[in-house]
């Protein structure tokens, strides 16, 4: 309705964030995530790795709030010490591929011509893929791991990010400041750097975030069929899938990681969903 | 244009995407750091062993040599010999095909039929209370990984209150509805959150375009609103997204055949993994890329014959 | 011309918005009545709610907001009527039309389609007749070759085509009154005169009441029996077009007038109102116009002037009105 949606004025970020109950409660959830996963000593009861075989499977106790695996580990410890590892998923399983692919995409969307008609077929190739195909067989190629792990996504994944890039700064380019630091004779580099970027790269912050819950969810699924983290290593989908032959007589094992898989990807995605909304022009 | 040389059309342009598919699967294998060979040998091999998989696998001789027999063995329907299973990776892949297709149909299905009627009762309800409920329980849902969901539904359906199989696929048109039920549930919880999210906007979207106030200032009844006007539109969108996320929805039938041993082309796929099997990796490789394109066309046929608009162009 | 009684009486129509959990008063105490046969003009800048009115009127503002008052359709209120109800009037009794061609027909549907949905929900109709009826509305609305036309979709018409496509779909169940809104902003300007001749021969030969929504007061000159001029929500000055243009009385109406640059000898400055119109919440505790307003007085800041007949038929919110000896004091 041209009338009636007239936005009239524009209220203040902090105030919209502080209105936005969704938001906040990422913020929080990532907030206190981010501290578990630099500082797990100072929150986990125990050692991650301490065996205990006089205290096997235990359900949960005041002793051990999320009870003990098959060797007599603290599950809470465990849980806490995996956020460590699930939270630098979340870096190191996007941030090449965020680079490259907003460095790729932003010269392919400035330059056109021969490289992004090849950079097109590239990305027809890739999305032909299911990603977990693609990511399981580049896993398989180099062998599980976490490290491969990473190579494995950012291998796959910076072509998303190029093209979402892409489509921006060709977007951006259609503005009239674009076409008016061409006229103005700035170089290119500056042109891109100083003018498109910035303003190209919101949709690609929002999406990074969003992305981040992906990937926490793709690597616990990894860890879990066995071609991620590799056990003794504390991490969620690793230890989902110690706990899964015992997921009725001892179900707090595969319960408290799976809770903090959802938790840490509910936090990710509310936070992607509120900058989303904080940065979509409005108009 | 016609619908046919439309097809066409669309055929040949799958010709240089699926030649750099090619490209991809064969530099996979050969190009990545590690010898094949030798992983496929296993660790008590001898140096003749290892020759021998080597001539066997053409890894002898050049590169574009190589390539050129990988691609026209493929061509042909020659996809090579499996090692876990000792037989044609082409017969192997005919046999776990089916159910996968089952599998991901059943789970689009019931996608839909979760999220259609909730994206229209979230959009009419905009704002107030059952919107709130609806996207609050399915942000939740887009945060549980997979192979969780079906573990919790394994858990407590299947093995405890013994509602479902455990495992296995059934004989009939009817048991394997009845045995990947919970398989298919497990994807479509998972789908189903990102196809209503886009609906929902999408029907709100359409709610508010001049063509429906239009349509209801001439004093429509509702139904003829919401079922010609907004949801035809709505679809398009959404099937345009449901296409896309079709890699998604494959990603999704891996895991949920290994946590619920539906013996199709993930399970496949990950034993041979396992195994390193690598002519077997290719051809479920290359089979699930087959499919993903088949789906986008699919994809584009159905939104030409939506759209008008698309349909001269 | 226009006879007797009104059809329509609106009275002290309030439409309220919600955003971000604060209201925003579209519309306050609007009031004007058409008669049948008459064409109203609504004049104001973009956001005045000239289109919140139309909307408002035909129920579609009340899916968005609250809308208190009274609108009078042939005796009956139709505010408290259920939606039900109101079908019987939307679309059969009062029909609308929207700015933009582009977006108001649905462009998966051919243009028989959406014009017979209409005869379908308003007319007994059998099928035949009703693609009877649809040729015959397009013939008259001047689409060459409309039989076969009929399953031809929106995007395969032209801009003013469209319109004319939307004006035959509006017009098709015969309605008593046509709300127009801005029907010709969208166009080319050659196409523009044709619209409007389009839709006003037709309101005469269907003897129907018209409310045009327009930002151009030439057009109002033109074509319109009445006209009121909104701002912020409110009228601020109404009556018969002849009147009203060759004596404004509000300050605001003089400087719309002034805007339109005409008869001005080349190379004079164009004028416009210095300033812009108040955000709806952000109102002014007084005349929403005073501050743009160069014959603002003390208790303009203060009270809000309410509407007041000031001669036979026109009626003017102002505490200092401009009066014929100041001439262009605003």
């Amino acid at each position: 309705m041209s009338d009636a949606t007239f936005p009239t004025d524009r209220p203040s970020l902090l105030r919209m964030a502080l209105c936005k109950p969704g938001f906040m409660v990422g913020i929080l959830i990532i907030g206190f995530s981010v501290l578990l996963a630099i500082f797990p000593g100072f929150f986990a009861p125990y050692d991650p790795n301490a065996l205990d075989y006089l205290a096997v499977r235990q359900p949960p106790s005041w002793a051990h709030p999320f009870g003990t695996d098959l060797l007599g580990r603290d599950s809470l410890s465990r849980v806490i010490w995996a956020y460590q590892v699930n939270m630098q998923m979340a870096v190191f399983g996007t941030v090449f591929a965020l680079v490259t692919g907003v460095v790729v995409g932003a010269l392919v969307g400035y330059y056109r011509g021969i490289a992004d008609l090849i950079f097109g077929r590239i990305v027809d190739a890739v999305i032909t893929f299911p990603f977990l195909v693609l990511v399981i067989a580049v896993v398989a190629v180099l062998g599980p791991g976490l490290i491969n792990m990473y190579i494995a996504i950012s291998v796959v994944y910076w072509v998303y990010y190029a093209r979402l890039m892409r489509a921006e700064v060709i977007a951006q380019m259609g503005n009239d400041y674009a076409a008016a630091g061409v006229v103005m004779g700035y170089s290119d580099r500056r042109i891109i750097f100083r003018h498109l970027l910035p303003n190209a790269i919101t949709p690609v912050v929002v999406y990074w975030m969003t992305d981040m819950a992906l990937v926490i969810l793709l690597g616990s699924s990894l860890g879990y069929l066995g071609l991620g983290a590799q056990p003794p290593q504390a991490e969620w989908g690793v230890l989902i899938a110690e706990g899964r032959n015992f997921i009725s007589t001892a179900w707090w094992l595969s319960l408290m990681p799976g809770i903090a898989i959802v938790l840490t990807g509910l936090g990710f995605s509310l936070l992607g969903d509120g900058l989303a909304d904080l940065l979509r022009p409005r108009g | 244009m016609s619908s046919l040389s439309y097809i066409f059309k669309r055929l040949l342009l799958m010709i240089p995407t699926f030649f750099l598919v090619m490209v991809i699967i064969f530099m996979l294998v050969r190009l990545l750091p590690g010898d094949p060979a030798i992983a496929m040998a296993g660790d008590r091999a001898s140096d003749a062993d290892i020759q021998a998989i080597r001539e066997r696998l053409g890894l002898t001789q050049p590169m574009l040599v190589q390539f050129w027999l990988f691609l026209s063995n493929t061509v042909q329907g020659d996809l090579g010999r499996s090692i876990l299973m000792r037989t044609d990776v082409a017969s192997v892949i005919a046999d776990r095909l089916p159910i996968t297709v089952f599998l991901a149909v059943y789970s689009v299905v019931l996608s839909l039929l979760i999220a259609g009627p909730l994206a229209f009762v979230a959009a009419l309800n905009r704002g107030r209370w059952p919107d709130a409920v609806i996207r609050t329980v399915f942000q939740v849902g887009l945060s549980m990984p997979v192979f969780y969901i079906g573990l919790v539904l394994l858990t407590f359906l299947a093995a405890q209150l013994r509602l479902f199989p455990v495992g296995g696929y059934g004989d009939t048109f009817g048991e394997r509805l009845y045995h990947l039920f919970l398989p298919s549930v497990t994807v479509a919880l998972y789908t189903s959150a990102i196809i209503m999210r886009n609906l929902r906007s999408a029907i709100i979207e359409v709610l508010d375009a001049e063509y429906v106030q239009f349509a209801r200032a001439k004093g429509l009844p509702p139904r003829l609103i919401l079922g010609r006007h907004v949801l035809r539109n709505a679809l398009i969108s959404t099937v345009t997204l449901l296409g896309l996320s079709i890699g998604n929805l494959m990603s999704g039938t891996l895991v949920t055949e290994t946590v619920f041993a539906v013996p199709g082309m993930g399970r496949l796929m990950l034993e041979a993994i396992f195994a390193r099997d690598y002519p077997l990796i290719q051809g479920l490789t290359l089979t699930f890329a087959l499919l993903v394109s088949l789906v986008f066309l699919m994809t584009d046929l159905f939104q030409s014959r939506l759209d008008p608009r698309m349909r001269l162009q | 011309m226009q006879d007797q009684s009104p059809i329509l009486e609106v009275d002290r129509l309030n439409t309220t918005f919600h955003r971000n959990g604060r209201p925003l008063p579209a519309l306050r105490d609007v009031s004007f009545s058409v008669a049948r046969g008459e064409v109203l003009g609504l004049v104001g800048e973009s956001g005045s709610g000239k289109s919140v009115t139309l909307r408002s009127i035909i129920g579609l503002a009340r899916r968005y907001g609250e809308v208190t008052g009274q609108i009078l359709w042939q005796g009956r209120d139709l505010l408290p009527m259920p939606d039900r109800a109101l079908r019987q009037v939307q679309g059969r009794e009062i029909a609308m039309i929207f700015q933009e061609p582009m977006t108001s027909l649905n462009p998966l549907l051919t243009v028989g389609l959406q014009l017979e949905e209409t005869l379908q929900s308003h007319t007994d109709l059998p099928r035949a007749a009703r693609r009877d009826r649809a040729v015959e509305m397009l013939d008259l609305v001047g689409i060459p070759s409309a039989a076969q036309r009929l399953k031809d979709y929106p995007h395969q018409f032209s801009g003013g085509m469209r319109q004319r496509v939307m004006i035959a779909i509006a017009l098709a169940a015969n309605p008593k009154l046509l709300l127009a809104d801005e029907p010709t902003t969208a166009l080319d300007v050659t196409i523009q005169a044709q619209i409007l001749d389009l839709i006003l021969r037709l309101a005469d030969e269907m003897d129907m009441g018209v409310v045009l929504v327009t930002h151009d007061l030439g057009v109002v000159a033109q074509t319109c029996d009445n006209v009121a001029v909104m701002y912020a929500g409110r009228i601020v000055e109404q009556g018969p077009v002849r009147d009203v243009l060759r004596e404004p009385r509000h300050p605001y109406t003089v400087g719309l007038m002034r805007s339109v640059p005409e008869n001005l000898p080349p190379r004079t400055p164009l004028y416009s109102v210095p300033g812009t119109p108040p955000g709806l919440d952000a109102l002014p505790p007084g005349c929403a116009f005073a501050p743009r307003c160069a014959a603002c007085i003390q208790p303009c800041q203060q009270d809000r002037p309410g509407l007041s007949l000031i001669a036979d038929g026109r009626q003017v919110a102002c505490f200092n009105p401009v009066t014929k000896a100041e001439g262009n004091a605003a």
